[in-house]
């Protein structure tokens, strides 16, 4: 049982490439810094490979299979170990982010090659590795934060790698500082959770949670509002509303880092939290209905700015706070196991699908908007026809990996034990939105006419080193959904099953809560996936309609619906709307009151005044000893006097 | 029996003269002498202290300031030689190179 007995392990290998890379890397050769960073990812994942047999030989008596390493923090009642977990959940999401980490790391060794600063791009996605497998890794809240925060800083300093460039370094900040505002209510969810159970480790507070009543709708307790903060940070770290405007400008960030951080794993850490959370919010029905509402909305708003998005990255950004969306909403209604399977087909998917942008942009030598592509099918064939099979996937087409997981979503909404209809309605909104812009996507980029010079631009397809790991993650997307074929075709939801033990107690006790509900018949789940598959036609016949049979049609309907469109292009300014509510007044605040009053004013003018002071006593003091020596006499008789008044004093 | 305040008056008069001659005199030879004169009214006080409380404490302390003053002349009026060799002036305003 070596990995088991010495988890740490998979959490030090991408630790050790990052600080060899950054140490040493400056000077060496591209291919030493491959083996030490690249290197390592590869060994994370092969150790992952290596837990995941040792763990199916575990009974379940021994799962959560616990590490405790050393005591990191003693205060009190407090204490706070650096102890890792593994079940059932770790294992799956352990999986996405070793294996896609270490696809999306051969790819860049493809794509960065001609950049400056090859090293620090590893080392920075070696240290976010770490980071983000502590997160997951994590048995107590605050290790959790620790990898929360860890991998906020590294999609900072991923997202501002082109720091010359202002409109990077500025998406980074505003990355950061976004995340930050969920992070604070995180933060007090904490403290809020460790003062409800006396500790902030998992075991005691879910042993804890479930024999607490269950709080209701409108009767909010300690529960709920933990569960409220915490989903405060969750709302930041995965980019919902209101927080998710930094995640359409970190596309200013290189390709791969996009894919990994921006798709498949720092977002997902939101979604994670929740589902981890899961005996947590199944108290708080209330905290549950925001995390399901929130999504729902989310998925809703983002799909429609993606519909007329020109910039190839940002389509894909506003298409993964769509479907970030899409996990918020399934574990707001209780079904935690399709949320997790949909964070997992996602992030296969729209790894891909980055990468595939990648590398189109890389075959257009930088070109990214879409208005300036066309017709690249014939030129670059593996890159599209892999984009193909993930806009397949995310559209919700049969058999591909996004159908099963999409569909277990709507299902649950529409007839799980908190079905609600509205949000149901959302959600197929959404994935009707999702076809069309999906598809616009790619017959803008692939289908008809050339609209960039042919003679300036010279199309050529990636090198394999980035065509590889495209072909790996198409074969995921479209296998990765039959982990969970669903009951009524004959099928066992291995998925569920193996999730099962995780969120048993949740299942259980929505089940509770619903004594009227009862498991819906097959013919309802048959008629369900049949709605799905045909709205996702209905959007990907309209994107062909648009695009490829009449293509004068877009421009015509942007024009007769000049307002709408320009709202949705502007993204509802909804980052003018934050720069003049928010961050206008605070600008303000700090140059006119922080600034020129209390810094200026009363820290350097306390500063200051001790200066003066200091240097007034001093040359007041000076003409004690002036030199002039009768004045010294005279100082001597005046000490006299006082000395011998003293002493008559005394004598009284 | 002379009283003893008509001695401890004259002391005290003799200490105030010297006082006032040390602090407002200008020429060092004159300071000294008014250091002088404060020495010897403080051994006026003690003598006729001593006479009233038939004492031998303070006429051993005389001893003791005499001593004092003589070595204090000795030193003082050695340095005051080389300022006046030096500065060419007996007027203690001319002592003020230790200045600021």
């Amino acid at each position: 049982m070596f990995i088991l007995d010495h988890l740490w392990i998979i959490l030090a290998l991408p630790l050790a490439g990052s600080m060899l890379t950054l140490l040493a890397g400056r000077h060496w050769p591209k291919k030493y810094v491959n083996f030490s960073s690249v290197g390592f990812v590869v060994l994370a994942f092969l150790s992952y490979c290596e837990l995941a047999r040792e763990f199916f030989t575990l009974s379940p008596s021994q799962i959560p299979w616990l590490g405790n390493y050393f005591t990191w923090m003693v205060a009190g009642n407090f204490h706070v170990n650096f102890a890792l977990q593994v079940d059932q959940l770790t294992i799956v999401m352990l999986g996405v982010v070793t294996l896609v980490g270490m696809l999306i790391h051969i790819y860049s060794v493809g794509y960065m090659a001609h950049e400056e600063g090859y090293y620090r791009f590893f080392a920075e996605m070696n240290l976010f590795m770490f980071f983000m497998l502590t997160l997951v890794m994590a048995s107590n809240l605050v290790l959790l934060f620790v990898g929360w925060e860890g991998v906020g800083l590294c999609s900072y300093l991923l997202i501002s790698f082109f720091f010359q460039k202002k409109s990077a370094a500025d998406a980074g900040k505003k990355a950061f500082i976004t995340t930050r505002i969920g992070d604070f209510g995180f933060t007090l969810g904490i403290l809020m959770a460790f003062w409800t159970f006396g500790s902030v480790n998992y075991k005691t507070m879910f042993a804890a949670a479930a024999n607490m009543p269950v709080e209701g709708m409108h009767h909010w307790g300690v529960l709920t509002a933990i569960c409220l903060l915490l989903l405060a940070g969750a709302v930041g770290k995965s980019a919902q509303l209101p927080l998710y405007v930094w995640l359409p400008d970190a596309m200013e960030g290189p390709t791969p880092v996009s894919a990994l951080i921006h798709a498949a794993t720092m977002v997902t850490a939101g979604v994670y939290m929740v589902a981890r959370m899961n005996v947590l919010f199944s108290h708080a029905p209330a905290a549950s209905f925001a995390v399901a509402i929130i999504g729902a909305v989310t998925a809703l708003y983002a799909a429609s700015i993606a519909l007329v998005q020109n910039d190839i990255k940002k389509v894909l950004a506003y298409s993964t706070i769509s479907q970030l969306g899409y996990m918020f909403l399934a574990c707001g209604v209780g079904a935690y196991a399709a949320g997790i399977f949909h964070l997992m087909t996602h992030a296969f998917f729209k790894a891909l699908l980055f990468l595939a942008a990648g590398s189109v942009i890389h075959a257009m030598g930088g070109e990214q908007d879409m208005r300036g592509m066309g017709g690249l099918r014939k030129k670059i064939p593996w890159t599209y026809g892999t984009m193909l099979v993930a806009t397949l996937a995310i559209s919700g087409a049969p058999l591909f990996a996004g159908f099963f997981s999409k569909d277990e979503i709507l299902f649950d909404a529409y007839a799980g034990p908190n079905a609600n209809i509205f949000l149901y309605g959302l959600g197929i909104f959404a994935a009707l939105l999702t076809a069309f812009y999906m598809f616009r996507l790619i017959f803008m980029t692939f289908y008809g006419p050339p609209r960039y010079d042919e003679h300036h631009v010279h199309v050529h397809e990636s090198p394999k080193v980035m065509l590889a790991p495209l072909a790996i993650l198409a074969v995921l997307s479209v296998i990765g959904g039959w982990f969970a074929l669903p009951p009524y075709w004959g099928g066992k939801d291995y998925f569920q099953g193996f999730l099962d033990p995780v969120f048993a107690s949740s299942t259980a006790l929505a089940a509770r809560m619903h004594p009227a509900w009862s498991e819906p018949p097959h013919s309802l789940e048959l008629t369900m996936t049949a709605i799905a598959v045909l709205i996702a036609f209905i959007g990907f016949l309209t994107a062909w309609y648009f695009y490829i049979h009449k293509p004068a049609l877009p421009k015509k309907v942007a024009g007769a619906f000049g307002p709408i469109y320009r709202l949705l292009l502007g993204k509802y300014f909804v980052d003018e709307l934050y720069g003049a509510v928010i961050i206008g007044p605070i600008v303000w605040l700090s140059r006119n009151i922080l600034w020129k009053v209390i810094d200026v004013g009363l820290i350097d003018g306390t500063v200051n005044g001790l200066a003066f002071l200091s240097r007034e006593t001093g040359s007041g003091l000076r003409h004690m000893q002036g030199g002039n020596t009768r004045s010294y006499a005279a100082w001597v008789v005046v000490g006299a006097v006082a000395v011998t008044l003293f002493f008559v004093w005394m004598v009284r | 029996m002379v009283p003893i305040s008509y001695f401890l008056i004259l002391s005290a008069v003799l200490f105030g003269l010297g006082v006032v001659a040390f602090a407002f005199k200008r020429n060092i030879i004159t300071i000294f002498m008014a250091i002088e004169l404060m020495l010897n009214a403080v051994n006026l006080a003690f003598v006729a202290f001593s006479r009233e409380f038939n004492q031998l404490d303070g006429l051993i302390f005389v001893f003791f300031v005499i001593v004092v003053a003589a070595a204090e002349a000795a030193v003082g009026l050695a340095i005051v030689m080389v300022i006046a060799r030096n500065r060419k002036s007996l007027n203690v305003e001319d002592v003020n190179l230790l200045k600021f």
